[in-house]
C-alpha cells in the first residue's frame, strides 16, 4: 500500500455529495473532503461519526448554572447583603427569582464559550496555525474530496472522472 | 381519504357523556344559599384531615367566626362555590378553543412563511382548526349567560360590585357586556372567516392548475396574522385577564398566545403521530415529527421564558395592586401554580432536548401529552383563582369539563379529517415537503 492519495475537485456541493455516495459505495477510503461552506448531508454520507459536543453543550451548561448560582450566593448573600426592594437577601432560595436571568445568562455563556474552545481543541485550530487545504480555492467555490489510492489507480480515477470531478491529481501523502 | 374508525368515534362519545354526567353533577350539588354553601364548607372541615393546610383554613374559619363573620364573606362564599362548575366549564371550554386558535396561528405561519416542510401537514392542521368554531362559539355563549348574570366568573358584569369600586368603576367604557359581546362576535368572526377561506382555498388548490389559490392563501394568512395578534392579545384581556378586573399586565397577551401556540402544536403533532400509526400520511416520515417536537420544545421555553418575566417584574417591584395576583396563586394554588411550571417547562426540556429524542415518536406523545395537561392547568390558574378563590378542587366538575371536550374536540377534528383527502396534493411545495430532511 502506498502512501498516495488522489485530490479531485468538484464545482457544485450535489456533484459532490453524490460523488461521496458513490465512492463510498465502491469501498474506497475517503481520507477528507474540503469544502468552502458546510454541506448539509456531508458528514452523513461520509460515514463520520455523530458529534458528541451535544453532550459537552450539556455539561458545560450545567458547570455555568452552577458558577451562577455559587457566584450570586457569595455576592449577594453571604458576602454583601443588601435590601433591595423591601427584599433583604438573607436567604438564596427566597431571593432566587432576581438571580435566574443571571443563572441563564450563565448557563449560556458557558456553554457557548467553552463549546467553541472545544471545537478548536478538537479540530486541532489555533491561531496562526498553517492551513491543511490542499488548494485555496477550497474556500473560495471549490470543493476537493481526497482519496486514498487503492491497488488501482486507473480504476479510481476513472470512478472520480465520472462522478463529475473537475480535476485529479495525486499527491504524495506526508505524514 | 381518512374514514372515522368506529372505536374512535365510540371513545369521544362516552368521553363526551361521562363529561357531561360529570358537569351535570357539579351543576347540581353546587349550593343554592348561603346555608347549603357553609354547609359544604363546615363538612368538608369536620372530616378531619391530618392535613396540614385544612387545619390552617379551619383555624381561619374559627377566627372568622369569632370575629363576627360579616355576611358578605358568606355571601361570597356561595358565590365561589356556585362559579366552580361553571369555572370547570369555562376553563376546559377556553382551553380546547385555544387549541383550536393556537393551530389556526401556526398554521397560517407556514401558509405566510411558503414554508417547505409542512405542506404534508396541511390537511392535519387544518382538522384541529375544524374545532374552531364549534369552540369559539361555546365560548361565546357561556360569555353570554355569564352576561345574563347567570354565574358570578366576571366580577365587573355584577352592578353592584362596580357601584362600590372605583377601580373597575374607571374600566366600565371598556369592561361592559355590551361592549364585551360585540368586541367578542367581531374576534370569532374574524377567526372564523380566516379559517372558511384558508380552508376553501387549500381544498380548490388540489383541484386547478397553477398556483393562484396558493397565491391567494399566502395573502389572507398574511393579513390574518396581523388580524390574529390584536385580537388574540385583547381576547386575553377580555376573556382571561378580565377575571381579575383590578390585575393588570402588560404581556399577558403573548404569554396566552404562547401557552395556546404550544398546544396547538402538540395537538396536531399528536394527531399526525396517531394519523401515521393507523397507517395514513405515507409522506410525513421522522423528519417531520422531528420539525414538530423541535416546536413543541422550543415553544415550551417560549412560555416560560413569559411566565417568567411577567413574574418577576411583578414579584421585584411588589406593587399591591398587581402582587396579590401571584400572592394567590402562591398561597392557594401552590401545587397546580408551580407543578404547571414542572410539567410545561422542565419536563419537555429534559425529554426534548436530545436531538434523537424528538425522533421517538412515543417520546413525543408522551412529552405531548404532559405539556396539554400542563396548559390546561395554566388556563385553569388564570381563572380559578379570581372566580372560586381558596374554594378550588380538581373534582367531579372540573374532571367533566375536561373529558366532555376533550370528547367533542377528538369528534369535531377526527369529522373535519374525513372531510378532504389528508394529502394537499396540489400545493406547489408538497413534493419539498416531502423530500425534506430536517
Amino acid at each position: 500500500m502506498s502512501n498516495k492519495v488522489l485530490h479531485a475537485v468538484y464545482d457544485d456541493d450535489d456533484t459532490l455529495l453524490h460523488a461521496v455516495k458513490e465512492v463510498r459505495a465502491e469501498h474506497y477510503h475517503i481520507e477528507e473532503v474540503f469544502t468552502p461552506f458546510p454541506v448539509h448531508g456531508l458528514d452523513k454520507a461520509m460515514g463520520l461519526e455523530p458529534t458528541r459536543i451535544a453532550i459537552m453543550a450539556f455539561i458545560y451548561g450545567c458547570i455555568g448554572l452552577s458558577v451562577a448560582v455559587l457566584m450570586m450566593n457569595f455576592i449577594m448573600i453571604e458576602d454583601w447583603p443588601q435590601d433591595i426592594g423591601g427584599k433583604p437577601s438573607f436567604s438564596y432560595i427566597e431571593n432566587m427569582p432576581a438571580f435566574v436571568p443571571i443563572m441563564f445568562e450563565m448557563t449560556v455563556f458557558f456553554a457557548a464559550h467553552l463549546m467553541v474552545i472545544t471545537f478548536y481543541l478538537r479540530s486541532k485550530l489555533w491561531p496562526f496555525k498553517e492551513a491543511e487545504n490542499p488548494i485555496p480555492a477550497t474556500t473560495d467555490d471549490k470543493f476537493l474530496m481526497e482519496v486514498a489510492v487503492g491497488d488501482d489507480q486507473k480504476k479510481l480515477t476513472a470512478l472520480l472522472k465520472k462522478t463529475g470531478a473537475i480535476d485529479i491529481t495525486v499527491q504524495e501523502k506526508q505524514e | 381519504m381518512y374514514t372515522f374508525s368506529k372505536k374512535l368515534k365510540l371513545f369521544s362519545f362516552a368521553l363526551m357523556i361521562l363529561g357531561a354526567l360529570g358537569l351535570t353533577y357539579g351543576f347540581l350539588s353546587a349550593p343554592s344559599n348561603v346555608e347549603e354553601a357553609k354547609a359544604m364548607v363546615a363538612d368538608a372541615h369536620g372530616d378531619g384531615h391530618g392535613d396540614i393546610h385544612e387545619e390552617i383554613t379551619h383555624h381561619e374559619a374559627d377566627h372568622h367566626e369569632e370575629a363576627g363573620h360579616d355576611s358578605s364573606h358568606d355571601e361570597h362564599l356561595l358565590h365561589q362555590l356556585q362559579n366552580k362548575p361553571w369555572a370547570a366549564l369555562y376553563v376546559a371550554a377556553l382551553f380546547f378553543m385555544m387549541i383550536a386558535l393556537g393551530a389556526l396561528a401556526f398554521y397560517a405561519i407556514q401558509r405566510a412563511a411558503q414554508a417547505g416542510w409542512s405542506p404534508v401537514l396541511y390537511r392535519v392542521m387544518e382538522g384541529v382548526t375544524g374545532y374552531l368554531f364549534p369552540g369559539t362559539v361555546i365560548v361565546f355563549v357561556l360569555l353570554v349567560l355569564s352576561g345574563l348574570h347567570l354565574n358570578h366568573l366576571f366580577v365587573w358584569m355584577d352592578p353592584e360590585v362596580v357601584a362600590h369600586d372605583e377601580l373597575i368603576q374607571g374600566k366600565v367604557s371598556y369592561l361592559n357586556v355590551p361592549f364585551l359581546l360585540a368586541r367578542a362576535v367581531f374576534y370569532i368572526a374574524g377567526w372564523n372567516l380566516y379559517r372558511y377561506l384558508s380552508r376553501k382555498y387549500s381544498l380548490a388548490q388540489d383541484a386547478v392548475q397553477g398556483i393562484s389559490f396558493h397565491k391567494k392563501n399566502f395573502r389572507i394568512s398574511a393579513g390574518f396574522l396581523v388580524f390574529f395578534i390584536y385580537t388574540e392579545s385583547m381576547m386575553s384581556w377580555d376573556w382571561i385577564m378580565s377575571v381579575d378586573p383590578h390585575w393588570f399586565s402588560t404581556l399577558f397577551g403573548w404569554y396566552v398566545f404562547a401557552s395556546m401556540f404550544v398546544s396547538g402544536i402538540t395537538a396536531i403533532a399528536l394527531i399526525t403521530i396517531y394519523l401515521k400509526a393507523k397507517g395514513y400520511l405515507e409522506k410525513v416520515n421522522d423528519n417531520h415529527i422531528h420539525d414538530l417536537a423541535k416546536f413543541m420544545f422550543a415553544i415550551s421555553v417560549f412560555w416560560t421564558y413569559l411566565w417568567f418575566s411577567q413574574f418577576m417584574l411583578i414579584w421585584y417591584s411588589n406593587i399591591p395592586e398587581e402582587v396579590t395576583y401571584f400572592v394567590t396563586r402562591i398561597e392557594d394554588y401552590n401545587l397546580p401554580f408551580f407543578g404547571m411550571l414542572i410539567m410545561n417547562f422542565i419536563f419537555p426540556l429534559l425529554i426534548l432536548m436530545n436531538s434523537d429524542y424528538k425522533r421517538v415518536n412515543w417520546f413525543v406523545v408522551m412529552a405531548g401529552i404532559v405539556i396539554l395537561l400542563g396548559h390546561y392547568v395554566d388556563v385553569y390558574n388564570m381563572i380559578m383563582p379570581a372566580t372560586v378563590g381558596d374554594q378550588w378542587s380538581f373534582g367531579v366538575s372540573e374532571i367533566g369539563g375536561l373529558l366532555f371536550f376533550t370528547g367533542l374536540f377528538i369528534y369535531v377534528v377526527f369529522n373535519t379529517l374525513t372531510k378532504a383527502p389528508l394529502e394537499a396534493s396540489g400545493d406547489p411545495f408538497i413534493g419539498e415537503s416531502e423530500r425534506f430532511v430536517y
